[in-house]
């Protein structure tokens, strides 16, 4: 018996003993932090189990907490977690963006610091990044942080803070130099959303309720051990970040894959409900069946591609792909949302009452909040130029 | 699924790589088109190809072939395509050895592999009828009679179906047209009096012919496969063509794409390059975002061959599709981005368009592909 099989044996033993029942059945993730809530006692569980284990974090090293598996280890607990149907045990910014980034530049005191505890979920991360002024421009960002003592005394404004009414802990880039040249006066910090300091206020979207908020800093005050990566050098910091926040958005135009041996579609069977079939189980209207087929091919074509690229890239090292994953996955989700307005008809542009059922009300809530899918973590437009910048050697 | 070359592929991809670069670069292919060779192809290359083993690359190892799989092949492809080397190794090394080592009882296959695998025999393999693909609209007839068939019909777009040395033809012997079953494989010599040959000039200047058949005397003996029952090994033969022909477009639309991104690097106007105007860049990114999906598609429909999924038919599909959109996609923009030396001969660039028009064409093209995995998917 290989290593790897093993290791497959181990950790199918070790799920089937530690999951616990509530775990394998699909329903929401829990995002942990100071107040944490579960939807369930299991979840609870679920969480201190697997972040005991490291693997909240599998292929973080073991010192600062992770699960120091392999990269091919991590896919083996990933498809064992998956055929068991095992729930993500922790959702978080930390395990997706912040903490590859600090394993790169952090120093080892804050390392030991920070890395145990986003493998266990005890401090809820949100990212302090786009300020009204400063989108597709972030590198133009005015947030200031001045020195006083052994802190930072930090006063401006950030936009699109995903669940900074909720967040313990914000990592932010903040202006720590001068306006100009705008990359080189940026330094990117820790800061504790609890203090006077700070203040949320939500923001609705086009699409109704959402995570997003603003975030107010006046005179909130950060540690100097917390600035990450050096003082006004917190661009580099910045854009490996976000490679990392690109690959995990990537991931989400995979929703709608079809695998191997599945036939018909989500796509096509929803298409089936609403449009009907004619004598050949066919979709009856022809021009939505091909666009469907495109769609499903196109699904797995960048399913296959994702697979590909994770398998050319070392663990842990983002890819020059993930601007592609970016852009191709937004692109492709949003136009997954509009097929199926397109198959629900007047099913698909209700906005709420007893007309339509909860799933059609989804569908299209869902539906415009995709439209920010190609804005957030980096307009398609910039993903596009990242890609003829540092993927094709384009020149400026 | 592997979706990455082993070393062993790695390896014979380079070599094919050098191989094509140095022996038969684009420069090659217009020597040929200009030359007005006949062949349409140089014999001395092919019998180089045939010593690197290429001939045999599909061809199992007791017939002197290596039996290396699908990823190699795809892979000679792809290169090939590269370079738009025309030789016989799409009609020969992967549609004449799959058909014959899947049709072929023990003494077609000892009479034939050896020989292809050698680079002496090439054959053609004689299917469409109508102006697009549709494998089982067969109207050509093979009738029995005393120790022979007579088959009568007419076949089109025959690839290498000019310079080929054994026609592989397939023919109804019941059945009406357009169903499934009926339909046999004939070994047949091209010099039988009956048979008539004219080669077509295509605008890739590939070789393509309409051969007619006309009372053709047929020994029993060259029947390939069971009598009637031919059909399943054409669908079998047909997604291993889909997937070899993706992979050279794959290639095709690769190289146009790296010629114009040096392109874009080096041309000026108003003073700067090209390629530093966001109108071309965007588009760039978008070819080579649309070029990852295609290899993915290409190379995960080669593994499934390999390795004998289930699936085989939608993969195909997928790889055939994408790589005709792409192949549209990155043609067009390259001559575009080209300028007026875009649409001129004397630029390379137009040589990748015209080709990847007659590849869209071959087994399939885009339209066909996706209906055929709307309707493999149940839907």
């Amino acid at each position: 018996m290989s290593n790897l099989q093993a290791f497959r044996e181990e950790t199918k033993d070790w799920l089937e003993a530690n999951c616990p029942p509530e775990m394998r059945k699909p329903g929401d993730v829990c995002w942990g932090g100071r107040n944490a809530t579960f939807s369930h006692p299991d979840q609870e569980i679920w969480l201190e189990r697997m972040g005991d284990k490291g693997w909240t974090c599998p292929t973080w090293p073991k010192e600062y907490g992770g699960g120091g598996l392999s990269k091919e280890e991590n896919k083996v607990l990933q498809d064992e977690m998956a055929s068991m149907g095992a729930r993500m045990p922790l959702g978080s910014f930390g395990i997706w963006m912040l903490g590859p980034a600090l394993l790169e530049f952090a120093t080892e005191e804050q390392k030991l610091e920070h890395l145990p505890a986003i493998v266990k979920g005890e401090f809820w991360w949100c990212q302090g990044y786009s300020e009204p002024g400063s989108g597709s421009d972030l590198a133009s960002l005015s947030t200031k942080a001045v020195e006083d003592g052994d802190n930072y005394i930090i006063n401006g404004q950030k936009i699109w803070t995903s669940f900074a009414d909720k967040a313990d802990k914000i990592f932010c880039l903040v202006r720590t130099g001068a306006q100009e040249p705008k990359h080189e006066g940026i330094s990117f910090i820790l800061i504790d959303m609890d203090q006077p300091g700070v203040t949320t206020k939500p923001i609705t979207l086009i699409s109704g309720k959402s995570p997003f908020c603003e975030t107010f800093f006046d005179d909130a005050t950060a540690p100097k051990k917390d600035l990450v990566g050096g003082f006004n050098k917190g661009w580099t910091v910045a854009k490996r970040l976000l490679e990392h926040e690109r690959t995990m958005i990537s991931s989400m135009g995979l929703s709608g894959r079809s695998e191997g041996g599945q036939k018909s579609s989500g796509l096509a069977e929803m298409s089936k409900k609403y449009v009907g079939t004619d004598a050949n189980n066919k979709i009856s209207e022809p021009v939505l069946r091909s666009k469907i087929a495109q769609h499903d091919l196109n699904s797995r074509a960048f399913g296959l591609t994702m697979q590909r690229v994770g398998e050319e890239t070392k663990v842990g090292a983002p890819s020059p792909a993930a601007a592609m994953g970016k852009y191709y996955g937004t692109e492709h989700n949003k136009l997954r949302y509009e097929l199926m307005l397109e198959a629900m008809g007047t099913k698909g542009i209700g906005w709420e009452g007893e007309s339509f059922s909860m799933e059609e009300l989804a569908i299209t809530r869902d539906w415009l909040r995709t439209k920010a899918n190609s804005i957030e973590g980096g307009t398609s437009e910039v993903q596009l130029n990242v890609i003829s910048k540092r993927v094709l050697g384009l020149p400026d | 699924m592997a979706l990455v070359l082993n070393e062993e592929q790695q390896f014979l991809k380079d070599a094919a790589s050098k191989f094509f670069q140095d022996d038969a670069p684009v420069s090659h292919f217009r020597e040929i088109r200009d030359s007005n060779n006949k062949l349409g192809y140089s014999k001395e290359l092919w019998t180089k190809m045939a010593n690197l083993g290429w001939a045999g690359i599909l061809v199992s190892e007791e017939y002197g072939g290596s039996d290396f799989g699908m990823m190699g092949m795809g892979t000679i492809l792809e290169e090939a395509g590269k370079t738009l080397t025309p030789s016989p190794l799409f009609s020969t090394a992967l549609l004449g050895a799959t058909l014959l080592e899947l049709g072929g009882n023990e003494e077609q296959k000892s009479e034939y592999l050896p020989k292809l695998v050698e680079g002496e025999l090439t054959t053609a393999f004689a299917l469409e009828e109508g102006t697009r693909h549709d494998p089982s609209n067969i109207a050509t007839e093979a009738k029995k009679e005393g120790g022979d068939f007579i088959l009568n019909g007419k076949k089109t777009f025959v690839l290498d179906g000019h310079s080929a040395n054994l026609l592989i033809v397939a023919a109804r012997t019941g059945g009406s047209s357009s169903e499934t079953s009926g339909i046999s494989l004939f070994c047949v010599d091209p010099n039988l009096e009956g048979v008539d040959v004219t080669k077509m000039s295509m605008l890739d200047s590939r070789n393509a012919a309409e051969i007619s058949f006309s009372n053709v005397k047929i020994p029993v003996d060259n029947l390939l496969a069971e009598l009637g029952n031919g059909f399943g090994i054409i669908e079998e033969v047909i997604n291993k063509a889909q997937i070899g022909i993706s992979a050279e477009m794959l290639g095709n639309a690769s190289q146009a794409f790296q010629i114009t991104l040096s392109y874009l690097k080096e041309r000026k106007q108003f003073g700067v390059l090209i390629g530093s105007f966001q109108a071309l860049k965007h588009r760039a990114a978008v070819m080579y975002s649309e070029l990852e999906l295609t290899k993915s598609s290409v190379v995960g429909a080669m593994n499934a061959i390999d390795e004998q999924s289930n699936d085989v038919a939608r993969f195909a599909s997928m790889a055939k599709y994408k790589a005709g959109e792409t192949a549209y996609l990155v043609s067009n923009e390259s001559v575009q981005m080209h300028g007026g030396y875009g649409v001129t001969d004397e630029y390379d660039i137009g040589f990748f368009m015209k080709r990847a028009r007659v590849a869209e064409q071959i087994f399939g093209n885009s339209n066909y592909h996706l209906d055929r995995y709307a309707t493999l998917s149940e839907y």
